[in-house]
């Protein structure tokens, strides 16, 4: 296990075990010395015995998973919400990110350079000192476009300021929900976007993260935490 | 070989341990993880007449010990309930169920009451939940609304009909009474606390509805000590919940003078703790020369 700061207050654990492949979107409750809850951590790479989340410090809870040490046990639950889905008939995508949404997007840019996807990726941060990821994002992507806040790093802006310059049939967003609404009325194209909120299980049973969509009422944990844009009523 | 069943208003349950309402939901999710047959009962998902969204989110805050849940009832509707999601249950548990029926007024406690009492074993009247504008709690926190409730929904009430009360009151032991006088058959103590967390960077409380149920290891001995009051006041059963984690824990509400025992928040966090902990009893109740766990049933005086 490694558990490393990659930029600044987002860390990259990395945890080995009985592991399955997990699914880009997807995500993990991980429990957390001292808390009551889990927190759930989207899978940011993943192979067969090894999972690799990326997350942002925010309070308590990712302070004390900070922690972490080698050799440590973390007792995780795995395989949960339903992950991104890649339409057959897209041959060009579109990824989006903000901040540390973008984690869950490095596990799907994998499995769409698989399936020999042309593939554009946005991200967007507060400021160059946030970034992460970058090297890994451009190693695996066809185009990639960096927009920053304070204009430290690529573009000063939104990253729905960099869409015009994309070539896409098909995209894919996680980030804060501004940007995501923002990005669902500038795209055209269908596509799936990844949402979060506070959770209590993580599985489905408690009701907590509930969203009311076109279809009914939501679980995120569970229905989600992945939706196509048509389902979404903002 | 020891005994774990246990007798709950004439129902009889293999052992004392139920999964509470709301943490558990109709089941199903819960019957994809482990085979639901080694619980005594479940207590499905908070049920109204009509179909509910429940409450905006953020509904979850952490807290020491425990969480806040401002859910609101959530529900598809008492008739989905008994045409689906009870029989769909059913297929997967064949233990005794559990309904818990809330409502807004007297004719909608009856009318849900109406529509899931026949598809379930036992009704547990839910008269206190703290996350609905006057739900529940309104009708559970005097005794003469308590009364007023339990007598309009037991004339409808084919089922033995147990009552969830709430633990935001002054004197729990008067509005228990009063629930037994007007026909209850059985208590269940306790329902969330009320209580509220602040969200100290943004300056805004961290539930969007400012105030939710406190639930979790925290609250076990303030519940522990409402069973006990209870049991001791009252002759009708009482099951006991709130914080329940470990087999110990449901010995302890036990000899507080639980007959059976709820466990709630830790299904969120443990999804097995459930059948961990009917796996763990016999071998607390050896260790503690128990052999028939109704034999300490309110031993304490």
């Amino acid at each position: 296990m490694r558990n490393e700061e990659v930029a600044s207050k987002i860390f990259r654990l990395e945890l080995a075990g009985e592991i399955p492949q997990l699914a880009a979107g997807s995500f993990v409750e991980v429990s957390v010395g001292g808390m009551y809850l889990r927190r759930p951590i989207s899978v940011c790479e993943s192979v067969p015995g090894k999972v690799t989340l990326v997350y942002k410090v925010v309070g308590k809870g990712t302070t004390q998973m900070t922690k972490l040490v080698r050799n440590d046990v973390v007792n995780c639950l795995l395989q949960l919400g339903n992950g991104f889905q890649i339409p057959e008939s897209s041959r060009k995508a579109l990824l989006v990110g903000g901040g540390i949404g973008t984690a869950p997007l490095y596990q799907l840019a994998v499995e769409l350079r698989k399936k020999g996807v042309f593939t554009t990726f946005i991200a967007g941060f507060a400021n160059q000192s946030e970034i992460f990821y970058q090297k890994e994002f451009e190693n695996i992507c066809d185009k990639t476009y960096y927009a920053t806040m304070d204009g430290s790093f690529g573009h000063q802006g939104l990253v729905t300021e960099l869409l015009p310059e994309c070539d896409y049939d098909y995209f894919y967003a996680c980030g804060p929900t501004p940007m995501l609404k923002a990005v669902t009325a500038a795209i055209a194209t269908d596509g799936q976007l990844s949402l979060e909120e506070r959770m209590g299980c993580g599985f489905g049973i408690c009701m907590g993260c509930s969203l009311m969509t076109a279809h009914g009422a939501k679980r995120i944990c569970k229905d989600g935490p992945v939706f196509r844009k048509e389902e979404l009523v903002w | 070989m020891v005994d774990l069943s246990v007798n709950l208003c004439g129902v009889t349950l293999q052992n004392p341990v139920i999964p509470a309402s709301g943490t558990f939901g109709f089941g199903a999710e819960m019957a994809e993880i482990y085979d639901l047959n080694v619980l005594g009962s479940i207590s499905v998902k908070g049920t109204t007449f009509e179909p509910r969204f429940g409450n905006p989110t953020p509904r979850i805050a952490e807290c020491p010990d425990g969480l806040l849940n401002s859910v609101g009832l959530q529900n598809p509707g008492a008739k989905v309930v008994a045409e689906e999601e009870i029989p769909n249950l059913r297929k997967h548990f064949h233990q005794p169920i559990i309904g818990n029926v809330c409502g807004f007024s007297l004719d909608d406690y009856r009318a849900c009451c109406e529509t899931v009492a026949t598809e379930v074993e036992i009704v547990e009247l839910n008269i206190s939940c703290p996350n609905v504008h006057n739900g529940g709690m309104a009708f559970g926190t005097t005794p003469d609304g308590a009364a007023s409730v339990v007598k309009a929904v037991r004339e409808v009430c084919p089922r033995p009909l147990i009552v969830k009360l709430s633990p935001n009151v002054g004197d729990i032991v008067s509005i228990a009474k009063a629930c037994e006088e007007a026909g209850a058959d059985g208590l269940t103590l306790i329902n969330t606390m009320l209580g509220m967390r602040i969200d100290i960077r943004r300056r805004k409380p961290v539930l969007a509805r400012k105030m939710g149920g406190f639930s979790g290891p925290a609250i076990f001995p303030v519940a522990l000590r409402m069973v006990y009051q209870v049991s001791k006041a009252c002759r009708i059963p009482v099951v006991g919940c709130g914080g329940v984690a470990s087999a110990e824990d449901v010995i302890e509400m036990m000899m507080a003078g639980a007959t059976a025992v709820q466990v709630g928040s830790e299904n969120l966090r443990n999804p097995f703790v459930c059948k961990q902990i009917v796996e763990n009893l016999p071998s607390v109740m050896n260790e503690l020369k128990i052999n028939k766990l109704s034999e300490i049933i309110g031993i304490i005086e």
